[in-house]
């Protein structure tokens, strides 16, 4: 059973994300370690850009730091590699845009990034009409497709048939984000992948609050929570100790 | 999922958004196609042009420069003479109508030198749609005077502070807002980039241009030109007047881009002329050369003007370069403002400083060719709207 498939054994899951070298690289690492070791089931590594188009405030904000701070696509497997020699055994899956990847060479990146120890990669500006090439280099390691709610019928069928690992459904239409409140249709809307697929679904954008959180994991397999866990880590003095309080209040409010 | 119009010319273009923007992008395609077919859409389109927009611009002789230089004979093709000032009010028009169209109403829009951004706030009072304009803060600073007429014209202009603060993070706003809003509201790009099926559409509602300025030049001149040269940013106002002429083998298309403070120095916005910084890339949802640094971080451009300041080209234009039915060169700041300079004195013309490349170029080529050939240059808009940066930048000189 691979990574990925062991950590959806008691679903709902806990998925936080955060972009390697912010505030710092170091920190990053400690934060990302901290958030595995305290509840997460999985994580997502945030690779940055200069032009993050689907992210908000926070996420820009964040990235961007850790650009200033010098983080690359190089040194962000390295330290991939250096969660795993920390013990770090939980799935960890790369999420950045596209153009870094190409910019390193794709083939070069899917390779390094194995050998790092990832487990797959999720792209937001990858749908599926341009993923061809990409999917052909990652053997294994699942690109997550994503769905939206403005996914017609059709094309949700076509997306989800497909999908591997999981399914990372946007709860909004929207950039990424904290709401205030829960859509309506959500469960409406899980239950329209739920028919096209068998894979484990999971649901982003928006949670920003454990309390959220819970009642998304009454419908989904996984909670998906990235501005909440950049603002409340990345603006604690002490990021470490927060990221530990965090992922433990998260995971206990899933049950 | 295929796409009714080809999403790709060569390797380049695609569309490399969110998922969220996905059907978006098809339900544009799909009624930019039928209104293609629509006759009615076509007699509105068409009718606009001429009775709100002032086509045909006209075609006019540049006979003093024309001498002063002492060589080939120089065509201006008057796009400063459109309403609001600029070729962008074509392709905004065109896009305004297929938002009624398809229902929405709302548009939202980036803008540099904020000639899309008058445009598109023209078309939207026009039409009775809401209108938000994205804008960098640096260039709302560099180009004031476009910024009150927005808002005269009703628009919300929403400055930009992320980023560079320029025409690409004016861009990522404007997608952040509509991928937030999709359900009412349409992106109304101004260039010729962007995922499918912008940069065909944005083309189509320019060719009118390229269109216009055969017929001219076969009427007046009696010949074609031998050359045609237009400014590149994202490359609309190009990409509109090479339309034209692109299946006349004979006739030679030159881009001009951004040279800036020169190649060299690293400053400028010379996606073709800059092999050290220029790779193929995917930014803004369309795969093109795109200045960047070894990670693939989009890189910082610069321009005097800010039309022309943007990391990437259309992705027609990648193409039309690959296969050499195209040819780019840049022209740098001094050049620009120096060409700026000559087309006042000699014919009575400010032209904005994006076109001003463009002539910088005729200014370079001209010379070098007989008296009986002739230049097209594509004069895309007027340069009111530069006045404080040529008053900045020449000062004393004056």
């Amino acid at each position: 059973m691979n990574r990925i498939e062991n950590a959806f054994k008691n679903k709902p899951i806990f998925m936080p994300y955060f972009p390697l070298g912010y505030p710092n690289l170091p920190t990053s690492i400690d934060v990302i370690e901290a958030l595995a070791k305290n509840g997460a089931d999985l994580i997502e590594v945030g690779l940055s850009f200069s032009d993050p188009l689907a992210d908000g405030p926070v996420i820009q904000k964040a990235t961007q730091i850790a650009l200033e701070q010098g983080i690359t696509v190089k040194k962000s497997l390295a330290a991939v590699a250096e969660l795993r020699k920390r013990g770090v055994t939980i799935p960890l899956i790369l999420m950045g845009y596209f153009n870094p990847m190409l910019a390193y060479g794709l083939e070069k990146f899917v390779h390094d990034a194995r050998d790092a120890g990832a487990d797959g990669f999720i792209i937001p500006d990858l749908p599926l009409e341009e993923a061809v090439e990409f999917q052909a280099l990652v053997g294994d390691m699942p690109l997550i497709q994503m769905l939206a709610p403005t996914s017609p019928n059709e094309r949700m069928e076509s997306i989800a048939r497909n999908a591997r690992g999981f399914i990372y459904l946007v709860s909004v239409t929207g950039v990424t984000g904290a709401r205030t409140s829960i859509s309506d249709g959500l469960g409406d809307l899980i239950q329209r992948v739920r028919e096209h697929t068998s894979v484990p679904v999971c649901v982003g954008f928006g949670i920003g609050t454990p309390e959220q959180a819970k009642q998304v994991g009454a419908l989904a397999d996984g909670v998906i929570v990235g501005s909440a866990c950049v603002k409340t880590i990345g603006g604690n003095d002490n990021p470490v100790e927060a990221a530990k309080k965090f992922a433990r209040e998260f995971r206990g409010a899933l049950g | 999922m295929t796409t009714l119009l080809p999403p790709k010319f060569g390797p380049y273009g695609g569309q490399f958004v969110p998922e969220t923007l996905m059907p978006a992008l098809i339900e544009l395609e799909q009624a930019f196609v039928d209104a293609q077919k629509d006759p009615a859409f076509r007699k509105e389109f068409e009718g606009l042009l001429a009775s709100f927009v002032g086509r045909p611009t006209p075609l006019t002789y540049a006979k003093r420069l024309s001498e002063q230089l002492g060589g080939a004979q120089i065509y201006l093709k008057r796009e400063d003479l459109a309403h609001t000032g600029a070729h962008k009010i074509n392709n905004a028009l065109g896009q305004a109508l297929l938002v009624k169209r398809m229902g929405k109403k709302r548009v939202v829009a980036e803008t540099g030198a904020g000639q899309h951004g008058v445009a598109s706030a023209t078309a939207a009072a026009l039409l009775g749609l809401e209108c938000v304009v994205y804008m960098g803060v640096v260039d709302i600073a560099r180009q004031e005077p476009n910024v009150f007429r927005m808002k005269l014209l009703g628009a919300e202009v929403r400055p930009v502070t992320s980023g560079t603060q320029t025409l690409k993070d004016a861009i990522n706003e404007a997608i952040r807002d509509w991928v937030t809003n999709v359900d009412n509201t349409h992106y109304l790009l101004g260039s010729a980039l962007g995922p499918h099926p912008y940069p065909t559409i944005v083309r189509e509602f320019q060719s009118v241009i390229g269109i216009e300025a055969r017929e001219q030049m076969l009427r007046d001149v009696g010949r074609l030109p031998d050359t045609v040269i237009a400014c590149v940013g994202g490359g609309s106002n190009a990409i509109g007047v090479f339309s034209g002429f692109v299946d006349d083998e004979n006739v030679e298309l030159i881009g001009v881009e951004a040279g800036g403070s020169g190649i060299a120095s690293g400053k400028h916005a010379a996606r073709f002329g800059d092999a050290t910084k220029a790779r193929v890339g995917v930014i803004h949802g369309t795969r093109t050369y795109v200045l960047q640094d070894e990670d693939g971080q989009i890189a910082e451009t610069h321009s005097v003007s800010a039309g022309l300041d943007y990391a990437a080209v259309g992705p027609e234009h990648a193409m039309m370069r690959d296969s050499e039915r195209a040819f780019y060169t840049s022209a740098t700041d001094t050049e620009a403002l120096s060409a700026f300079q000559t087309l006042c004195h000699t014919e009575g013309i400010i032209p904005a400083l994006e076109s001003s490349h463009a002539v910088a170029e005729v200014i370079k080529r001209a010379p070098t060719m007989r008296k009986d050939q002739v230049i097209l240059v594509n004069l895309s808009g007027r340069g009111d709207k530069d006045l404080n940066t040529v008053i900045k930048e020449l000062g004393e000189n004056l």
